[in-house]
């Protein structure tokens, strides 16, 4: 590693400090640059990639990037097919981890989604100090101080990308002693073990598709029924891992229970799990090896004593609509934690902002937000003539990346300004917008209903008021037929300047 | 890490899920969603679709409709069962009054969350009945 010297960002004031160089940090560094926006990123890692230097722990993501797509790779409609990659509004920096596949899985392996970051980082030359812990924080005259093990650093404001990181497990008398999803040991060493998961989420059913070569009997417990993406839109267990699910049904060895997790023992040969389940009663299970397929919380560190406030057993901080914390204003967050931020839930659903495909969508939202609000940065609203404003959403609502991965959640806004006329105002959150008071404006998202249509739905603003529309859904996706024309044209009648 | 799940414990004390045993409280526990917010912020926004079902854990929360408080609702009331059990808008806005601290079931969860925990959806309906009373003793 260069010298403190030769490294980036040496200790001192600087308008913003960004801390991690997950995607997250990646990601909003990337447009707080694009913007004009100096600011300094500081890592503990020696290297960009964040948790996908280590994890997943079987070593294949659960998401897709198709290497041949409907949309042509290195466009900004292929990022849909590609949630992995970060993104760009230069082709060259676009679509990097598909780059890196082999064709053996349209879900990229762990190695293929790190070499992918780490060519987005380089190619689009951004600057992180890395091997810079950050160890302390407080408020100073005009912003925050961060103590690293480099030294000091100033910022009017701080974005904190530091990922959903650290091991969580929730409290169960006797979990201490059971390994965590990060020390589960190699499959290989599980050959002919009866395992316990406590957990059913992703992480439960991802080890568990990897135990099923190897263990005798393998049991998911954890109190509510497993959530499968395919019948739920947006979070839960992804097709990926439903062949554990699969072998329960059919009677396999591996069992899913629905159950609180009383507590559980360390005996001298094996582990004991207490359970009591709504059918099953309580029940005892005598197994090799227990695991806490828990999830992680966010490594907040000493933020809850300066007063950030948090959800959820203090595992995520609470935040406004545009991922600054709830409580202590200047402090913003990007990456995986601003799943913590969740819209107006839709249909229960709250985003897709825990896994790349979303919170890099958010990062452009972020640092937009953050370029206007605390430096005075003036953002280009191109202008739309009246006749085109119909075809811009529809062909946004069809194509935009931000409106598909972030359904119900990200929206693209076009205002009717008092002195510029129809002006494009970029990609915002919905919940922003919706409560926000302002010039007569249109919205559009892509929303998915109870009955699994996708409808691009449109959120129109008259008098500070706004009304929601959901337009007819296509069974192709395709949002600019005449029905979708006409039915939006006659919604913005009367709204702007005329064509 | 030997305390007792303290959202479960929060839910066993209201009155709406008084009914569960420890193992259905705990799984009911985790088929909501914990959620929080601000002063000011809107939960339920009158005339948008899509919307969920909510029981106060913390706070106040004013009803409104077209901007007139027509109710205030706090810890063990709930709200947004009308919108969803009827598949429509909600005909009011709700809005947090000071920090606001919900346990949220998606609307499409609803049904099922309900059919499985009758107790549950008896006590709703007592509390509906309530509010029906006091609605027409109001009127009258």
């Amino acid at each position: 590693m260069a010298g403190v010297a030769d490294r980036p960002f040496p200790p001192g004031r600087y308008p913003l400090v960004v801390v991690g160089s997950g995607p997250g940090g990646l990601q909003v560094s990337y447009f707080l640059r694009r913007l004009g926006v100096r600011h300094a990123v500081l890592s503990e890692d020696p290297a960009p990639g964040g948790m996908f230097l280590r994890y997943p722990l079987f070593q294949r993501l659960n998401t897709w990037s198709k290497p041949y797509a409907i949309a042509e790779r290195k466009t900004r409609p292929y990022e849909w097919y590609d949630w992995n990659s970060l993104v760009a509004d230069e082709p060259a920096h676009r679509s990097t981890v598909p780059e890196f596949m082999d064709g053996t899985s349209y879900f990229p392996s762990r190695a293929e989604m790190a070499s992918g970051l780490a060519a987005f980082a380089e190619r689009a030359g951004i600057q992180v100090r890395y091997g810079c812990r950050w160890q302390a924080t407080r408020r100073d005259e005009d912003g925050f101080a961060l103590e690293t093990s480099d030294g000091l650093y100033h910022g009017r404001a701080v974005v904190f990308a530091i990922g959903m990181a650290e091991p969580w497990k929730p409290p169960i008398p006797g979990i201490d002693a059971v390994p965590h999803y990060v020390d589960t040991p190699p499959a290989r060493e599980l050959a002919g073990k009866r395992v316990f998961l406590i957990g059913k989420r992703n992480s439960g059913f991802e080890i568990a598709d990897a135990l099923l070569p190897w263990a005798r009997q393998i049991v998911l417990g954890s109190p509510r029924p497993p959530i499968m993406s395919v019948f739920a839109s947006g979070a839960g267990v992804r097709a990926k891992y439903l062949v554990p699910y699969e072998d329960h049904i059919m009677g396999g060895g591996v069992f899913v229970l629905d159950s609180a997790i009383e507590r559980v023992e360390r005996t001298a040969d094996d582990w004991r799990v207490f359970t009591t389940g709504q059918r099953t009663g309580a029940v005892e299970f005598r197994v090799d090896q227990v695991i806490a397929t828990t999830g992680f919380s966010t490594p907040l560190r000493d933020l809850p004593a300066l007063g950030v406030a948090t959800f959820n057993q203090g595992r995520l901080p609470r935040q406004t609509p545009y991922w600054e914390s709830s409580t202590v204003p200047g402090i913003y967050f990007a990456g995986a934690v601003t799943q913590g931020a969740t819209g107006i839930r839709k249909h229960g659903h709250a985003g897709n902002s825990a896994g790349v495909a979303g919170s890099r969508h958010n990062a452009r939202a972020l640092a937009t937000h953050l370029a206007r609000t605390h430096f005075g940065v003036a953002i280009p609203r191109p202008a739309l003539r009246p006749d085109e404003v119909v075809t811009f959403l529809l062909a946004e609502a069809t194509r935009a990346p931000e409106l598909w991965n972030q359904q119900a959640y990200l929206a693209r806004v076009v205002t009717c300004d008092p002195a510029a006329g129809w002006v494009d105002d970029g990609i915002a959150p919905l919940a922003a917008y919706v409560d926000a008071a302002g010039s007569d404006a249109v919205a559009v998202t892509v929303e998915t209903d109870a009955n699994g249509d996708h409808h691009p739905t449109v959120y129109i603003r008259r008098d500070g008021r706004v009304n929601e529309h959901a337009l007819p859904a296509n069974p192709l996706l395709t949002f600019e037929g005449e029905k979708q024309r006409t039915e939006l044209a006659a919604l913005l009648k009367d709204l702007g300047p005329q064509p | 890490m030997a305390q007792r799940d303290e959202i479960v414990d929060a839910m066993a004390s209201l009155a709406l899920f008084a009914d569960l045993s420890r193992p259905q409280l705990a799984a009911a526990a985790h088929t909501f969603e914990e959620e929080w917010f601000s002063e000011g912020q809107r939960i339920l926004r009158q005339g948008f679709t899509g919307s969920n079902f909510y029981v106060i854990l913390e706070g106040e929360a004013a009803v409104r409709i077209n901007g007139e408080t027509r109710a205030t609702l706090s810890r063990g009331e709930f709200f947004g069962e009308v919108s969803v059990l009827l598949g429509e808008p909600p005909t009011a806005d709700v809005v947090a009054l000071r920090p606001l601290r919900c346990m949220v079931l998606a609307g499409p969860d609803t049904e099922p969350f309900l059919v499985t925990y009758p107790r549950v959806m008896y006590r709703i309906l007592q509390a509906q009945a309530r509010r029906l009373r006091n609605a027409n003793l109001w009127r009258g």
